[in-house]
């Protein structure tokens, strides 16, 4: 029965209809799945229960043929989505407990359209970092790691480690700096982050509100576009969600690509760009140009200053929007003496590392004096990394890159833990997108040589993931093509 | 712009975080550390570039000042470590 698992949500939505299998059947081999692989750590709490329960549901519908969009499929949610009743703790000890009194506009799309809760996927705790490895929780493994265990990526390293291993059938993450992108391109699997404003961020847990975006996690492009057309979409009780129509993303796959215009912008060539990856951005270049589309040299020259810059308006973000973990309305709570010893116990026990450092960036370039220096110098920074999208923009229609500079590296690597710099600098290639506010997907290339996955990264225009639909549908015919030679 | 040690403290202060002392000179070097690397966009003239606050190019939009919900103390205090007749409870904070 665990051949179920390999099915792509399409396939098994088809075999569904068909009554090939039935929806308890399905999730049972998930569920198999998940407790096989409990080694992995992808799953911060398993939830078989409810997506039993939530199957019999299903299969009730498709018995009278009131059957959902997503009806029958089990899903694993990443631990920043708000579910009612369901533990969510962001994966950070200061949530201890936590049951969420209501649903994130995201989660309950995707309920509504019977989709099923396998349980909540492990990340970096409030999705600060790249690794997985700022977990409460401790690391997720990478399902490629050979000898020594590898990471899964970060922060979404939970989803992407499940949708890979087959412990869910896809997964939501969340991407603020390529969270949703780098796990994809580490554990071998598609994932996008929308346009900003896309989906709503009601019921996410707040990390950096104007850079935060929910997106699908799944094994291909048209599970990508199945999942991502059920979670967007206008919602009142999202300040900055956007009034955009909704396309059927599904429309775009299979279409001819000719006369399509790919940009490639030199400054993602830096000096010191590993081989492989050069070499398969190369070869993702060749595959859509050998199809029609026409490649257009491109620059972004403020890329080089965009880590910086995410790393001043992030951490601001960051500070504000964890004030509210204060150990008086929900989550852990140490006693102290004053108000703000408990405040402060509360606080100092309940973050982790990674968290204490971005909050007290954040807290510095937000405080009087340093203010002007560096975040309102980061926000105009920002305003030109975003012109130069639009600048070349008018000379493509999507751009390819790599995603990330290397492929998964060992858990617990020496010089990421010396300089927190060095773990930022995964995010060289994707936290343009996020500033920016552009939708980017990542899917699979090929694997290195030492066999573990590599992926490639399109960036499309606000509000036009059909183009990156479309693009990356070719991209990944031809790649799959070739698998198989 | 380097900092010293009093202004480590000063943020841990304002952040509601606490550094044991033997940790101070380490976030210390760290802060300096960060702060000058993300100096490196005093590099880029931004003359005459207006922040860039929102990608949302739209105004946010208004509703109607209108309860639209309400009843809901249970659910608020759900998952409050401590509470009291329908209140959270905190330390005294007068004396």
């Amino acid at each position: 029965m665990s051949d179920l698992t390999k099915l792509t949500i399409a396939e098994a939505l088809d075999g569904l209809k068909k009554k090939e299998f039935s929806a308890v059947e399905l999730t049972q081999a998930y569920i198999k799945e998940m407790e096989n692989k409990r080694r992995l750590n992808a799953y911060v709490l398993e939830t078989p229960e409810i997506a039993l329960a939530q199957a019999r549901v299903s299969d009730e519908k498709y018995a009278n043929g009131t059957n959902g969009a997503l009806e029958g499929i089990p899903l694993g949610i990443k631990d920043l989505f708000c579910t009612k009743d369901i533990r969510t703790t962001a994966c950070s000890h200061i949530l201890d407990g936590f049951e969420p009194q209501y649903e994130s506009t995201v989660t309950s799309k995707l309920l509504n359209a019977g989709a099923s809760v396998l349980g909540k996927l492990n990340m970096d705790e409030f999705a600060m970092g790249g690794s997985n490895e700022t977990s409460y929780y401790g690391p997720v493994v990478n399902p490629w790691s050979k000898d020594k265990d590898l990471v899964a990526g970060g922060s979404s390293g939970g989803s992407a480690a499940a949708v890979a291993a087959g412990m869910c059938a896809g997964a939501t993450g969340t991407d603020t700096g390529g969270s949703i992108r780098q796990p994809s391109a580490f554990c071998g699997v598609t994932g996008i982050k929308p346009t900003y404003g896309r989906c709503s961020r009601y019921g996410i847990i707040a990390f950096a509100s104007s850079l935060d975006q929910a997106g699908p996690i799944a094994k291909d492009v048209r599970d990508c576009a199945l999942l991502l057309k059920t979670m967007s979409g206008y919602d009142a009780k999202d300040s900055t969600s956007a009034k955009a129509e909704v396309p059927d993303f599904e429309k775009f796959l299979g279409q001819d690509i000719k006369g399509l215009r790919i940009g490639v912008p030199a400054e993602y060539r830096p000096e010191g760009l590993n081989e492989e990856i050069a070499a398969y951005w190369d070869k993702g270049i060749e595959i859509l140009k050998a199809r029609g589309a026409e490649i257009v040299n491109i620059s972004l020259p403020h890329t080089k200053y965009a880590l910086a810059t995410y790393y001043i308006v992030a951490p601001a973000e960051a500070s504000s929007n964890l004030a509210r973990y204060d150990g008086l309305r929900f989550g852990l709570r140490v006693p102290g003496e004053h108000l703000d010893n408990m405040y402060i116990n509360s606080r100092t026990e309940g973050f982790g590392k990674e968290v204490k450092r971005r909050i007290m960036i954040g807290t510095y370039v937000l405080s009087a004096g340093y203010y002007d220096a560096y975040y309102l110098k980061a926000q105009k920074v920002r305003r030109l990394i975003r012109q130069d999208f639009l600048n070349a923009f008018e000379k493509c229609d999507v751009i390819l890159t790599p995603t990330a500079p290397t492929a998964a590296f060992p858990i617990g690597d020496k010089s990421m833990a010396e300089n927190p710099i060095n773990m930022w600098l995964n995010d060289v290639f994707t936290v343009s997108v996020n500033l920016a506010g552009l939708p980017a997907m990542s899917l699979p290339i090929g694997l290195s040589k030492e066999g573990l996955p590599l992926g490639l990264q399109l960036i499309g225009k606000a509000f036009d993931e059909a183009t990156i639909f479309k693009a990356a549908d070719a991209l990944e015919a031809d790649v799959k093509f070739m698998e198989k030679k | 712009m380097a900092i010293d040690t009093e202004t480590v403290k000063r943020v841990a202060f304002l952040s509601r975080l606490k550094i044991e002392d033997d940790k101070i000179k380490e976030a210390e070097d760290e802060f300096n550390k960060i702060l000058n690397w993300v100096e490196q966009l005093n590099e880029v003239n931004t003359d005459g570039v207006e922040p860039l606050v929102s990608v949302n190019d739209s105004h946010l939009i208004l509703r109607e000042d209108a309860v639209s919900d309400g009843n809901q103390s249970q659910a608020v205090l759900k998952n409050a470590p401590q509470a009291q007749y329908g209140y959270f409870t905190v330390p005294k904070v007068v004396e």
